[in-house]
């Protein structure tokens, strides 16, 4: 089903998608990756707040390419999500409203998503020209010195992605290759 | 004896990091047409359409087509008659790589220690591949490699009994573990043969084949059955583009082999995104 949602996203709409829903954002979303999220949790086990409210809100993992004058970003496509699995259950344990990436994820954070009405959305991998053209908006801000590591804030409109695992428990990357895979002799 | 300035092998690094990043060379580009033709899924038909319109966008408005813009490994193929001078070469082909990603806004994705991880902040230094030739030209590959992919590639050092059954079902491994991490559809970079080393730099080198130039295909008619058998195989797992289901997980089998110890069967699966990037020169 194709949806349009608006983030950062209430866990009512949350429970609301499905895996294979092709979805398209609007609004405030943040981007983190491996450099960050290590960070944030390192702030957390100091007990530290975050730099950023994170619940209800929606995490993409992304590390842009620089950008030319007069645009907001460079190339913007997602990085691989399951680096961040070691610290994405206690994310969205503290509420957390959702995650945009690529490839798997692990069993416990499936579980995190069913657990707190969360979602998983999969951009595609290596469109990152297409996908900068939907970004209206980039601010960095936190951990700027990370570069293109640093926690940036997007504005983004019509910002499409798939819903891969739902707050159900439904996995798209298992359903998906069970309707095209065939057996090998 | 011919003379050759290490300044010309920096504009040329230079402008190939900045082409390669921003338009897929003629052959992928057909391969991609090619490929979105026989997917079967329409969201995978879908993905294509959006994969396609990521390409025009990226060279009419130079974006680079991914962030991951990647760690630049270089192939120098160095003729023996050439004689390099004002300065040198590695430090030139290093200072192209830094003008490339700095002057072409792409992504500084190197940190300078794997454990420190401190950002080099100019996406040095590359990996260098050198070769010695035959004659008096400098043949340069530049092959900007994401690390999506990359983490997804495997070496398997298999016994002589494991055989080609082995062979196949390593390939197979790789490619189903990869999933949808290593952003499919994929080009599959195999190597059999010589040692640890040589297997995984006959994978990734097998990626920038041309695929339109038919004295860079395999010799033995063996390998070219093996290449066509393993792409059929793959796109029967039915992971699709984007790992989201479909006909086309790969695009395309490259296999490279070497002669090997008569103890061993080594084999090295480099796996390349829909993103294979490759800017070829001869100089």
């Amino acid at each position: 089903m194709e949806r349009h949602i608006h983030a950062p996203l209430s866990k009512e709409e949350a429970k609301t998608l499905k895996a294979g829903d092709y979805v398209y954002i609007t609004g405030t979303i943040y981007t983190a990756r491996d450099a960050a999220h290590k960070r944030m949790w390192e702030a957390l086990e100091r007990g530290e707040e975050l730099p950023f409210d994170i619940r209800k809100n929606l995490i993409y993992y992304m590390g842009p390419s620089p950008a030319r004058e007069g645009r907001p970003i460079g190339s913007a496509g997602p990085t691989t999500a399951s680096r961040m699995d070691k610290y994405t259950p206690k994310l969205l344990d503290l509420g957390l409203g959702g995650m945009i990436g690529k490839g798997k994820r692990s069993k416990e954070v499936l579980e995190g998503i069913v657990r707190n009405s969360a979602v998983y959305f999969a951009a595609i991998g290596g469109a990152g020209a297409i996908l900068s053209q939907r970004i209206l908006s980039s601010e960095v801000i936190a951990y700027e010195d990370l570069g293109t590591e640093a926690i940036r804030k997007l504005e983004v409109k019509d910002f499409p992605v798939i819903v891969v695992a739902d707050s159900e428990g439904n996995n798209l990357y298992e359903t998906a290759i069970k309707e095209y895979g065939e057996k090998q002799e | 004896m011919r003379t050759i300035e290490v300044s010309e092998i920096t504009q040329a690094i230079k402008e190939m990091c900045i082409q390669a990043n921003h338009f897929l060379s003629e052959d992928m580009k057909k391969l991609f047409n090619q490929s979105a033709d026989i997917e079967k899924s329409p969201l995978g038909k879908q993905i294509f359409d959006q994969l396609k319109e990521n390409l025009q966008i990226a060279g009419e408005d130079m974006i680079p087509i991914c962030q991951d813009t990647g760690m630049a490994v270089i192939f120098m193929k160095i003729g023996q008659e050439v004689h390099f001078q004002g300065g040198s070469l590695k430090d030139a082909i290093n200072e192209g790589v830094r003008q490339g990603y700095t002057e072409g806004y792409l992504r500084k994705s190197v940190v300078r220690d794997p454990l420190e991880r401190e950002n080099t902040k100019d996406n040095t230094p590359a990996v260098i591949h050198y070769e010695i030739t035959e004659g008096d030209k400098v043949d340069i590959t530049v092959a900007p490699k994401g690390f999506g992919s990359e983490n997804m590639s495997r070496v398997f050092m298999l016994k002589p009994a494991d055989g080609i059954e082995g062979v196949k079902n390593a390939i197979l491994t790789a490619v189903k573990d990869a999933g949808p991490n290593a952003c499919p559809p994929m080009v599959v970079g195999v190597g059999i043969g010589g040692t640890f080393e040589k297997c995984a730099l006959m994978a990734k080198h097998a990626l920038t084949r041309d695929l339109d130039d038919e004295s860079q295909k395999p010799d033995t008619q063996w390998v070219r059955n093996l290449e066509q058998e393993m792409l059929e195989k793959i796109n029967r797992l039915g992971i699709g583009p984007g790992g989201l289901g479909g006909t086309v997980t790969a695009m395309a089998v490259n296999i490279e082999t070497y002669p090997t110890h008569i103890a061993g069967l080594p084999l090295a699966v480099n796996i390349c995104c829909h993103v294979n990037r490759h800017a070829h020169r001869t100089i």
